[in-house]
């Protein structure tokens, strides 16, 4: 959403007391990264990003990050749709509902997985026995893990630029004689491409630095479940400089993923 | 009054932080002792915090239990501490190697590996050689931390290779990966089995022998009290604590 400035408004300057925290907020985001990037062991970098385990949960991280972050567009793509447009009853409790993953810890998420769909889980012991299926353990697990967490980012985006976008164009649509699905094919989608944008990039972001859920509900397992996160977590145990080095990856990878997207998704993709 | 309000929140955080001293001097007499425990010996160790703290009035234990590895770290990055009690020789070196402890660590327990299997035993699962069994899933430690080492070291040694559906950061995980019955089979040291009775089942096995984790406990080197640190070492290491160690599944040292 590009905010353009309405010429007769007269912009009034920023209080001056509003620095001082503003510049101590930024720092307090600022500063760690730059511990890192100050203690990193520079002179080793290259050989300790690129040991096979590293490796493994890299290639983990992006493989299950891209299947996640396809999945809450098209799940919770329309999920966003039905609470922005949709008049069922409940709606404003649904919302809230929505918003679950994201006030959660992680971790409690990665434990209701494994109490639904854990062998003693209701959904678990169904599939076990009907299909011979099992999800903890698996790679299917971490994308559920990640889907789960990253689903509210995509939602909440989408929901506010249908909201902000209203419905004028779309009941004139309506009214010109278009179904419902070309109202929604040739306006509504053309209309929340940023919001959905800036939602994708989001619950990307989410999915590579997701660890609780996935650590509780997956495990880890090299090349299996264990994502980059997880293997910061336990090269931290042997190699503090291999922790920090694959620290630096992931910051890499998500200033990236924002720097590169974000604006983009922002700004509208023209 | 822009100052004035300044002012008054200056005043606000003077008096939040004289607050947080102040509570600490409505007992004068009595001094924290800062205890960095392995999380294992946290039921032992808070077992025992009234009985040191009625032989010596003036301290006030206070424990921070959590992974070695991490504990050491934070004793090296200068955390306070007054003693340090590790599940491991080698974090206790990483310490020493940092110069943070005077004279020799003591070992007082060591603890060994035990098999962990839901009630009733499902998959019927007696031996070591049973959790390498193809239809038995089974959860480790990674090799990486304490617990995944022992692990490794009994595969070494009986020439049995598992094949686990995941390697866990910690016991804690893999025991709750058998509570939840999601793994048939877990490997967890004897005292955190102990901790879970009833939801888990304990299956010695004799190769466990071959890995015995011994648990160093030190004085660190400047510490804030070092009469009162050295105090709890020896209390450790006396007949009554170790009656506790071996009521919760510790091996003497």
């Amino acid at each position: 959403m590009t905010q353009t400035r309405d010429p007769h408004i007269v912009h009034t300057g920023l209080p001056r007391a509003l620095w001082l925290p503003a510049l101590m907020a930024l720092g307090l985001i600022l500063l760690p990264v730059l511990g890192l990037v100050v203690r990193a062991p520079w002179s080793r970098f290259f050989t300790l990003v690129t040991s096979e385990s590293a490796l493994a949960a890299l290639e983990l991280s992006l493989r299950t990050g891209a299947v996640s972050t396809l999945l809450c567009i098209v799940l919770g793509g329309p999920l966003a749709v039905v609470l922005a447009r949709g008049s069922v009853p409940g709606l404003r409790l649904l919302r809230s509902v929505v918003l679950l993953p994201l006030v959660l810890p992680p971790v409690v998420g990665g434990l209701a997985l494994l109490y639904l769909l854990g062998i003693s889980g209701f959904a678990g012991y169904a599939l076990d026995v009907a299909f011979g299926v099992r999800v903890p353990f698996t790679t299917t697990a971490v994308i559920l893990a990640q889907t789960f967490v990253a689903m509210p980012f995509l939602v909440v985006s989408l929901e506010g630029a249908l909201r902000t976008a209203g419905e004028r164009y779309e009941s004139i649509a309506a009214t010109l004689g278009a179904t419902p699905w070309t109202v929604f094919r040739r306006i509504t989608v053309p209309l929340v491409l940023p919001g959905l944008g800036s939602g994708t990039v989001l619950s990307f972001a989410r999915c590579l630095g997701e660890f609780g859920a996935t650590i509780a509900f997956a495990g880890s397992l090299q090349g299996v479940t264990r994502t980059l996160p997880l293997e910061v977590y336990l090269q931290r145990e042997v190699d503090a400089d291999g922790a920090i080095a694959l620290s630096l990856v992931l910051v890499a990878v998500a200033i990236v993923v924002i720097v590169v997207g974000r604006p983009r998704a922002v700004e509208g993709l023209q | 009054m822009k100052r004035l309000v300044i002012a008054a929140l200056a005043a606000g955080l003077v008096l939040v932080g004289c607050g947080g001293a102040g509570s600490g001097a409505s007992s004068p007499a009595r001094v924290p002792v800062t205890v960095l425990a392995a999380a294992s010996l946290q039921s032992v160790f808070t077992k025992l915090e009234p009985q040191f703290e009625a032989a010596n009035p003036s301290a006030d234990l206070r424990f921070s239990f959590g992974g070695s590895s991490d504990l050491a770290q934070q004793i090296v990055n200068g955390a306070p501490a007054d003693v340090f009690a590790s599940a491991n020789e080698a974090q206790m070196k990483v310490i020493q190697d940092a110069g943070k402890v005077t004279g020799t660590p003591q070992p007082f327990v060591t603890n060994v590996l035990t098999i962990v299997v839901p009630p009733g035993n499902p998959k019927n699962i007696h031996s070591f050689a049973d959790l390498a069994e193809p239809d038995v899933t089974e959860v480790v430690c990674a090799p990486q931390v304490p617990c995944g080492a022992a692990t490794t070291k009994i595969e070494k040694a009986t020439n049995i290779k598992l094949s686990p559906a995941s390697e866990e950061q910690d016991v804690l995980s893999v025991l709750s990966k058998v509570e939840a019955r999601v793994a048939d089979a877990g490997l967890v040291y004897v005292t955190d089995a102990r901790t879970a009775t009833g939801k888990v089942q304990e299956i010695d096995f004799p190769e466990a022998s071959k890995a015995v984790n011994i648990y160093p406990i030190a004085a660190i080197n400047n510490a804030p009290h070092p009469q009162l640190a050295k105090a709890f070492v020896a209390f450790v290491l006396s007949p009554d604590a170790r009656q506790q160690f071996t009521q919760a599944g510790f091996g003497a040292a």
